[in-house]
């Protein structure tokens, strides 16, 4: 995985609420075997007509943001399925934040084991953040992990929580699975306290 | 005396492998399920490591979102090539790890979340994960499961536990009882209306109260899996008589002495008289009404017998969202719920694809014919087909016009060939309305299958209780 540390990048405004895990990354993508190459898919209904033809309204189409690194979105987003191939589709278009009121927990989840970092921040700030991001181009926005801030371009700064294990985890770039491993013996013994006390499971 | 702790207290504590100092636990797993669409990634994961499945003996596999429906699957022609190479992948994946498989071809085959249940895998007290958000239906068993990404469902596979940090508690009580013609799914979805598809963020919801207690297993089983739907990781529900005799001899459950200590066991897993709880909810039973979404998010619930909104009657980015949500649907505000009209009827899913659900949905269609274009059930399992099918509730679904499928997701998130298309719209038995779920610009109307079956006959969405005079 990838390390996050800092991030200075145009962010896209998506205000719309509740934009769900189907919107990010509609199903007949999810027949992939494979992580990468979902990009192109991303918000796939909202981006392209159905012959495929790129849709100007639509954010990620303007020119000022098709590389943008950073979304700042609506309440309650990544609602709806558990699919990973949503945080893979954004990390594949090269989104590396999103920031917003709220997340979906499952999909919360899977951006720190992409490298994503989901940034919870009040209405004001997100707002403010909203309003700096319609200014396209013009407007970068830095999101700094170690110091858990984010910054307008006006030099405003938030700061936000996270999870102290999961900022390790996202700053280093490590893998969940080998730390857990190296605790293999306390597994072991659940397991065999298990075997007594609830032998049936 | 240790202080009182909820039903979701105690099955944490119970798992908890390891806790770090800042409170990161390592939870044990004690149920792994796994299918096609969010496993291949972690099993190449594995190989790319070579790691093993740690505990294959409590990792189930089933294929289920992408497999055809139709009588004819058995036919290789019936998959597109990526879905081939999707349900291929899972096979020998399945064979190459030496974890518990029920393939296509096997009668047993079914959506993901009925095989815990059907076949006694899911057990009250247990916790159960699945690379699926829906998940959450086991909760019905008193047990605590919940919907994890495919780095999870690695991290799982290798090392049976999960890294994660505990919710808050949430009550939701159903008082009194439900009025006739009003269902388990009408009491989730109204749930949902009530608490908003972001009311659970962080919380592990209990359902109690005397009309979820009244509600049979797989009543609990509709309750549950729509948990996700107002955000909350899972639902559960504390077990009881009925839930004991529901896993009585079910195949991997347990029997003789284990069934006894399993048993004593399961009789501790209730919330403790004054265990606190971080949110409470309080719904009448008698003031549930049967309900249907009218927009494109699970919390436009609204009771039958109401119109639909004017944008304007909701506050901050929900206006928006409703405008956006109205235009998709082609809806008018004020229109009456009771005149929209229907094209499709789609009744399945893990939501409401039981047997149970099959017999109300016969229970209205019995001797009427549709007038819907196109009507379909699709069983949740191969059981559950062969038990309709002996019970004669297959031949009145097709006498009413119905087709009568096998068993899969289907047309719950069209990843098969069974879709609708742009501008058709459904009456639908499943979980979600988003825009695009059952194919790209279908609309979508989530109701209980008695609803669902209702507008069958009469071509638009209708309240069930109308007819119900004639048919009960
Ligand atoms: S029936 Fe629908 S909600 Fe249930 S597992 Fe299948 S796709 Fe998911």
């Amino acid at each position: 995985m990838e390390k996050f540390t800092t991030l200075t990048g145009v962010a896209a405004p998506m205000p719309l609420v509740n934009i769900d895990t189907d919107m990010i990354i509609p199903k007949q993508f999810l027949k992939t075997i494979q992580r990468s190459g979902l990009g192109k898919n991303l918000f796939d209904e909202m981006r392209y007509t159905q012959a495929g033809e790129e849709i100007a309204e639509f954010v990620l189409n303007q020119p000022a943001y098709r590389h943008a690194q950073i979304l700042v979105a609506g309440d309650n987003f990544g609602c709806g399925s558990s699919r990973e191939h949503a945080p893979w589709a954004l990390l594949d278009f090269g989104i590396r934040c999103v920031i917003s009121t709220s997340f979906a927990d499952i999909f919360f989840n899977n951006c720190f084991k992409n490298g994503i970092l989901p940034v919870v921040l009040p209405q004001e700030a997100v707002d403010h953040l909203m309003d700096d991001a319609r200014k396209g181009a013009n407007a970068r926005i830095t999101v700094d992990l170690e110091s858990q801030t984010v910054t307008a371009s006006d030099g405003k700064t938030f700061k936000f929580e996270v999870d102290a294990f999961k900022k390790h985890c996202l700053m280093n770039g490590l893998d969940d699975i080998g730390l857990t491993l190296e605790k293999a013996s306390a597994i072991d013994s659940y397991e065999a306290k298990n075997a007594t006390l609830r032998p049936w499971a | 005396m240790t202080a009182p702790r909820t039903l979701y207290d105690k099955i944490w504590d119970d798992h908890v492998v390891h806790q770090a100092e800042d409170g990161t636990c390592l939870l044990y797993i004690d149920r792994h399920l796994v299918h096609e669409v969010t496993s291949p990634q972690a099993f190449e994961g594995l190989r790319m490591t070579g790691r093993k499945v740690r505990a294959p003996e409590k990792t189930i596999a089933v294929p289920d979102h992408n497999v055809p429906t139709t009588l004819d699957r058995a036919n290789a022609a019936t998959m597109t090539e990526d879905s081939r190479i999707q349900v291929a992948a899972l096979d020998k994946n399945a064979k190459d790890f030496g974890i518990n498989y029920y393939p296509v071809s096997d009668v047993r085959q079914c959506i993901v979340h009925i095989v815990g249940p059907e076949q006694g895998w899911t057990l009250p007290g247990m916790t159960v994960v699945c690379g699926d958000s829906h998940t959450a239906t086991h909760g019905a068993f008193g047990a605590l499961a919940h919907g994890i990404g495919t780095s999870e469902v690695e991290h799982v596979l290798a090392t049976q536990t999960l890294i994660q940090r505990k919710g808050k508690n949430m009550k939701v009580e159903i008082t009194g009882s439900l009025r006739p013609g009003v269902t388990a799914k009408d009491i989730t979805l109204s749930v949902i209306g009530a608490t908003g598809t972001a009311g659970g963020t962080g919380y592990v919801i209990e359902y109690c109260g005397q009309a979820i207690r009244e509600l049979s297993m797989e009543g609990r089983m509709t309750v549950c899996n729509m948990a996700i739907e107002g955000g909350a990781r899972a639902g559960l529900i504390a077990p009881d008589e009925k839930t004991f005799a529901y896993c009585m001899g079910r195949p991997h459950a347990p029997k003789g002495a284990k069934w006894e200590a399993a048993l004593a066991y399961w009789k501790t897993l209730y919330t403790d008289e004054g265990a606190h709880f971080d949110k409470v909810v309080t719904i009448r039973g008698e003031d549930i009404a049967p309900v249907v979404t009218w927009g494109t998010s699970p919390e436009d619930v609204l009771p039958i017998t109401g119109t639909v909104p004017a944008p304007e009657s909701f506050t901050g980015g929900k206006v928006d969202a409703a405008k956006r949500s109205l235009d998709y649907m082609g809806l008018q505000p004020g229109q009456k719920l009771t005149d929209i009209a229907i094209d499709t009827v789609f009744i399945g899913s893990c939501t409401n694809g039981r047997i149970e659900d099959l017999r109300a949905a016969a229970a209205i269609l019995k001797g009427k014919k549709i007038k819907v274009k196109r009507a379909m059930v699709v069983p949740g399992s191969g059981l559950v087909r062969a038990q309709a099918e002996e019970e004669g509730l297959a031949q009145i679904f097709l006498d009413a016009g119905f087709e009568w499928r096998l068993a899969g997701c289907s047309m719950c998130l069209a990843m098969n060939p069974d879709q609708l298309a742009p501008g058709e719209r459904c009456a639908a038995t499943s979980n979600r309305n988003f825009e695009g779920r059952q194919g790209r610009g279908g609309r979508t109307h989530l109701m209980s299958p008695a609803m669902a079956a209702a507008a069958a006959i009469t071509g638009h969405l209708t309240d069930v209780r109308e007819l119900m005079g004639e048919t009960v």
